[in-house]
């Protein structure tokens, strides 16, 4: 099809501010989150209406054309990146929160809704919508579902799938799903975990209903650093053995303590090797009660020093040098790429030791945050985007990276997603016939391959060509070698 | 083990060159319930044993085979729970059964069903391909969630193997409160209660009397309690595991029993016998109506109706699909699939 007929065929529908085709009008989405990666979309639409989206997918099937979905374009693994003879589909005029039911405590919002949004529209009513992936200031639903975005409570209170009770569904021949309901649970499969996280693959998300949860009625954090990151990871251990689940547990290690503070000045000790901030939340009761046993945990466990906020504005700024932490990397390095992956947690030590020693073969310096409750590792290389192969270099220490997080038993994606950045690992993480699988859902949904494609699944053809060997149960096929 | 695998991957072999269904099954607590089993038993408790356990990495991993009740006990010595709290239906339930019934108990409507906790599956797919997808991470986005995707599935998409499930500390105490209320009343509070930040793990509503359970640190526990008032029951365990495994007093009845999903605040109701749990989400009902008409009640109320137990089956258990959603569900049995040979009727009399 040529441009002027799609256009034409656009304007039957869409009104003319809608369609945007001129060079400058598609600059802003040449890229999301991960900028690395840039392509100026073939057109790019931004219905208004459920009955637009349908027509525009019902258009695109009719004539093969691929569509990329995007929200807010926060996500950090290019599933929103473009497709050259591919439609862009923006949701971001579906910016409306449809309804709020305090009682049954859930919220019917558009896709294009922003996350924190949500939490402030339910705030007067002691609600709140629990995923909270660090950039809720602007990332929209609809790109949270697609991703099964995290955030720092994850352990406690889940990812965006446990959180999210129905969607509206758009499918590549304009058909609308209903997935889920407004009840706990509906008949026949779980499609609903299905369409969370599927980045864009299976259909265009309309409508989302999520759970609305009472807000804690006190929330305070105690920091602690430690001398030896092994102590800081063996005191995350002990306190989870303790039968205690924080809301939040976030551990630093001494560049990001450096950075962060630098920039913060939120009184993180600088001669730590690793801190810990640990957050409880409950009723008050509750809430005293384990600070104090936490609080024995971390001395116990060697923590050579200790701050537990007495007020609201101290566990605020505690909290403000780690939600810095990746701007704070910013401002020592030119550019930092920021790496996902998730680990059982006991093997920390061993996991930051070998990142240490690649950190050394690459020449490229590491900081690490870690969602240390719940495995989530982000490792952040500093480099050099104006220094020739200096990002190449980055991209293969990344890779090394994730296969480390194969390795010992984790996963190449915590919360970030494939997109296009890790399609390659998925090589490593799955064999192919678990691939075949993927490809086979994929079909059952969007037979023409026209949603996202090139995304989150790699065919078995680049496999072969990327010539990746399938990890399995954390042995590779010559273990006692080292490998940089 | 792999020996007792190797037989499950002969027996699916067979199945698709002779073109014989099988039918998965554990120890059959559960054979009751969905559609009526078909096709040659493929018994699957043979392949049982914890694979995995680490406490401070709060994760299981155990073969299909293994019995509920033994997961239960080795959590429980160290102080750890399943968090959904799954019904048994009998003395050998197993864990495979748990997943692919996808059933959960009274702590669901604080705590999350079957599927919440789902980190990992190992399967043998409809060609006897041993696939894994998930792990035993609880982050983990990597390609789409087929392991959740198995929590209730009723084996119809593959044989579950080995599940990694997350798990939970128990509460340090527990509490259980019950309040004279009638039925409206009882709604209204437990949707408010749920909206305040109380320790409340379940609910349940039925002849007159709330009954709700408090778990928690002592002092969250006893400080809503005071809060909250009623009157304290004893026996609280003994009640709420009455509940959990329908053993309790209203269950006990030969009439059809409807298993109603409807959003937590409604207020209609069918007529019969019923008791209310999970905050209201759920209403359990005795009732010779006729199936069509139960379902467009359910329907009335924005929800679904199941027939959980019941000596007749009508031709569909659960409630009906829309004709799009079930050519998706017909597509993705086929995907998992493509033979047809697993568990075929047991959700949909169409795949």
């Amino acid at each position: 099809m040529k441009l002027d007929h799609l256009l034409k065929h656009l304007r039957a529908f869409l009104p003319p501010e809608s369609i945007l085709s001129e060079r400058e009008d598609l600059n802003p989405y040449e890229s999301d989150g991960l900028t690395a990666y840039r392509q100026l979309p073939w057109v790019a639409v931004l219905p208004e209406t459920e009955l637009q989206v349908q027509q525009i997918l019902r258009l695109c099937y009719a004539e093969s054309i691929p569509v990329v979905a995007r929200g807010s374009g926060t996500g950090l693994s290019g599933g929103a990146l473009p497709l050259k003879n591919g439609v862009l589909l923006s949701l971001a005029k579906f910016s409306r929160i449809l309804h709020l039911d305090p009682v049954a405590r859930i919220a019917r919002v558009q896709p294009g809704v922003r996350n924190l949004a949500i939490s402030e529209a339910a705030a007067p009513h002691s609600l709140y919508y629990a995923p909270d992936p660090s950039s809720q200031i602007i990332c929209s639903i609809g790109g949270n579902v697609a991703e099964n975005s995290g955030g720092v409570h994850c352990l406690k209170y889940g990812l965006t799938v446990n959180n999210i009770l129905r969607l509206r569904v758009i499918t590549i021949e304009g058909e609308v799903l209903e997935i889920g309901s407004e009840a706990l649970d509906s008949a026949g499969y779980d499609l609903l975990a299905l369409m969370t996280g599927s980045e864009g693959l299976l259909g265009v998300i309309t409508e989302v209903t999520v759970k609305l949860l009472p807000k804690p009625t006190r929330a305070q954090v105690i920091m602690a650093g430690f001398d030896d990151i092994e102590k800081a990871g063996a005191a995350v251990a002990a306190i989870i053995s303790a039968g205690i689940i924080p809301a939040g547990l976030e551990m630093m290690d001494k560049p990001a303590i450096h950075a962060a503070e630098d920039f913060m000045h939120a009184g993180y000790p600088l001669e730590a090797e690793a801190i810990l901030l640990c957050e409880l939340d409950g009723t008050n009761e509750e809430v005293s009660e384990e600070i104090k046993r936490v609080h024995d945990i971390l001395q116990a466990s060697g923590a050579t020093s200790l701050r537990s906020a007495q007020d609201e504005a101290e566990r605020h700024l505690l909290w403000a040098g780690r939600k810095a932490a990746f701007p704070a990397v910013g401002r020592i390095s030119p550019d930092y790429y920021c790496m996902d992956g998730t680990i059982p947690r006991k093997r920390l030590s061993e996991v930051l030791r070998r990142i240490k020693e690649l950190s050394a073969h690459f020449g490229l310096q590491v900081a690490n945050v870690f969602h240390a409750g719940d495995g989530n590792l982000h490792p952040l290389i500093l480099y050099d985007a104006n220094q020739p192969g200096e990002l190449a270099r980055v991209e293969a220490f990344g890779a090394k990276i994730l296969e480390l997080c194969l390795e010992v038993g984790g996963t190449i994606t915590g919360e970030h997603g494939v997109g296009v950045e890790k399609i390659d690992q998925m090589c490593v993480q799955f064999t192919s016939k678990e691939l075949a699988l993927f490809h086979a859902v994929k079909q059952a949904w969007d037979e023409k391959s026209l949603l996202n494609p090139g995304k989150a699944v790699p065919t078995l053809h680049r496999c072969a060509e990327f010539g990746a060997m399938h990890v399995h149960h954390g042995q590779t096929k010559f273990p006692g070698v080292p490998r940089f | 083990m792999n020996t007792t695998l190797d037989q499950f991957t002969e027996v699916i072999h067979q199945a698709i060159a002779r073109r014989r269904p099988l039918r998965i099954r554990g120890s059959g607590s559960k054979d009751f319930y969905g559609g009526a089993p078909k096709g040659e038993v493929l018994d699957t408790t043979s392949y049982r044993g914890i694979v995995d356990y680490a406490p401070e990495e709060l994760v299981i991993t155990a073969r299909a085979g293994t019995l509920l009740h033994e997961i239960e006990a080795v959590l429980a010595e160290q102080g750890q729970m399943l968090p959904f709290e799954p019904p048994h239906f009998g003395p050998r339930a197993t864990l495979g059964g748990c997943v692919a019934a996808g059933l959960s108990g009274p702590r669901r409507a604080s705590s999350g069903a079957v599927r919440d906790f789902v980190l990992g599956v190992q399967i043998l797919d409809g060609n006897g391909d041993v696939l894994r997808f998930g792990g035993q991470v609880m982050k983990n986005v990597a390609g789409y969630d087929v392991s959740r995707l198995m929590a209730g599935s009723l084996g119809t998409l593959g044989l579950i193997l080995e599940v990694s499930l997350k798990i939970l500390p128990k509460p340090k105490t527990e509490a259980t409160l019950q309040f004279e209320m009638d039925e409206t009343q009882a709604l209204e509070k437990m949707n408010r209660w749920a909206g305040e930040p109380l320790p409340i793990s379940a609910t349940c509503y039925h002849d007159h009397v709330l009954t709700l359970r408090l778990s928690g640190a002592q002092s969250a526990v006893q400080a809503a309690q005071i809060k909250l008032g009623g009157q304290m029951m004893i026996a609280g365990e003994d009640f709420w595991r009455g509940i959990r495994e329908q053993t309790s007093t209203f269950f006990r009845d030969s009439v059809p029993l409807w298993r109603l999903s409807v959003p937590s605040a409604t207020r209609a109701r069918l007529p019969g016998k019923q008791l209310i749990e999970w905050g209201g989400a759920v209403r359990w009902v005795f009732t010779e109506g006729e199936p069509n008409a139960i379902r467009a009640a359910a329907e009335k109320m924005q929800g679904q109706a199941t027939l959980f137990r019941s000596a007749k089956k009508p031709l569909s258990v659960f409630h009906p699909l829309p004709s799009p959603l079930l050519a998706v569900h017909k597509r993705m049995k086929c995907a998992f699939d493509p033979h047809g040979i697993f568990n075929l009727g047991r959700m949909y009399s169409d795949f």
